[in-house]
């Protein structure tokens, strides 16, 4: 467990550990918190989460953005341009289920007088 | 309880990905679909920037349900939260001088940084969606700083409205003309790398571009009077 090792084995893996690791955060947060505005910023996380491994699995060795702005471009390698453009999608996805859940968040606020979900009767766990 | 049970299936979904990540390996090329879009992307559309010719013309169909998401989204809010509106008015207190005059002088200058990305949108990496949001953040940085005042929500319907039926109309007159499948390329390819080229792809951009920063300058909007 020298240091040339950890630095090897860290270069080969580091993007999906970091993704693991945010969506290990935020699925412990919307399992153990119970503030509903805790657990909607859990759900963004989790989502951050989810795209980094997407984009991270389209990634090859060496190469560069897929855009032809100039003619010495031609024989690069370049990366996978089909996971960016879904992840494109599902980030545009992730904004409008946060601007819908928060406004959500704000109607329960108004109706109940709490934000804490264990102290709603009908909505104990 | 609860928590017990939460770490018992945390621990079950980790091991899960932990065991599926092994056998993904980093960096080496794994379909071959990619490849066929960066071979031909640029005789087949026109444009040099194969992400966007993936996301607007080999896989247009899904930027038309992420353009409807938003859509009812922002209009999902706007009806939730339009139920109640208080009536009382608290004391606003303006901003300092230092926001309010960096606002007046940077709001054009965002405006147009964010013009600049999604009408490039086919030649350099950005497009519709990131220049909507750098455009929206305009927005939100005159509700910071000219605190009291509203845009004008009438422009703001107009412009999303009148960004999404012109992607829609461009997609149903290419059922008629060009290769007669829905969203086809029919307008003349041009040079590559030049500003008037692609096809319908630039058009596109530019409605999409609107509509998605008129859609979240609504929701900004709709939360800050929300809260007032």
């Amino acid at each position: 467990m020298n240091i040339p090792h950890i630095i090897s084995f860290l270069q080969g893996t580091i993007y999906y550990i970091g993704a693991f690791g945010l969506i290990f955060i935020g699925l412990l947060i919307m399992l153990l918190k119970s503030n509903l505005i805790k657990m909607i910023i859990g759900l963004n996380i989790l989502d951050t989460g989810v795209n980094l491994l997407l984009i991270s699995v389209g990634y090859i060795s060496k190469g560069t953005a897929p855009v032809f702005s100039n003619p010495a471009l031609e024989n690069q390698t370049m990366v996978d341009p089909v996971p960016q453009a879904l992840v494109l999608t599902a980030i545009v996805i992730g904004v409008s289920v946060l601007a819908l859940a928060l406004s959500l968040a704000i109607r329960l606020y108004h109706h109940y007088g709490v934000l804490d979900l264990r102290e709603i009767r009908e909505q104990r766990w | 309880m609860r928590a017990f049970i939460s770490i018992i299936l945390l621990i079950i979904i980790a091991s899960g990905i932990i065991v599926v990540l092994n056998e993904i390996p980093f960096g080496e090329p794994k379909t071959k679909v990619g490849n066929y879009y960066i071979d031909n992307g640029r005789e087949e559309t026109g444009a040099s920037n194969i992400v966007t010719s993936v996301v607007v013309s080999y896989r247009g169909f899904d930027t038309i349900g992420e353009v409807t998401v938003l859509f009812v989204a922002s209009i999902g809010l706007g009806a939730v939260l339009a139920a109640r509106r208080k009536k009382e008015k608290r004391q606003i207190e303006p901003a300092s001088l230092v926001l309010t005059t960096g606002c007046r002088f940077l709001f054009p200058l965002i405006l147009l940084f964010g013009g600049y990305i999604f009408i490039h949108g086919h030649l350099t990496p950005g497009g519709g969606f990131q220049g909507g949001a750098i455009i929206a953040s305009a927005f939100v940085l005159i509700y910071l700083a000219c605190r009291g005042r509203r845009v004008s929500q009438t422009g703001n319907k107009i412009a999303e409205s009148i960004g999404g039926l012109v992607f829609i109309i461009i997609g149903l007159v290419g059922l008629m003309v060009g290769g007669h499948y829905f969203l086809s390329n029919y307008l003349p390819k041009g040079e590559l790398n030049l500003l008037f080229s692609a096809g319908v792809i630039p058009i596109i951009y530019i409605a999409i571009g609107f509509k998605v920063g008129s859609e979240l300058a609504g929701i900004i909007d709709n939360l800050v009077e929300e809260s007032k």
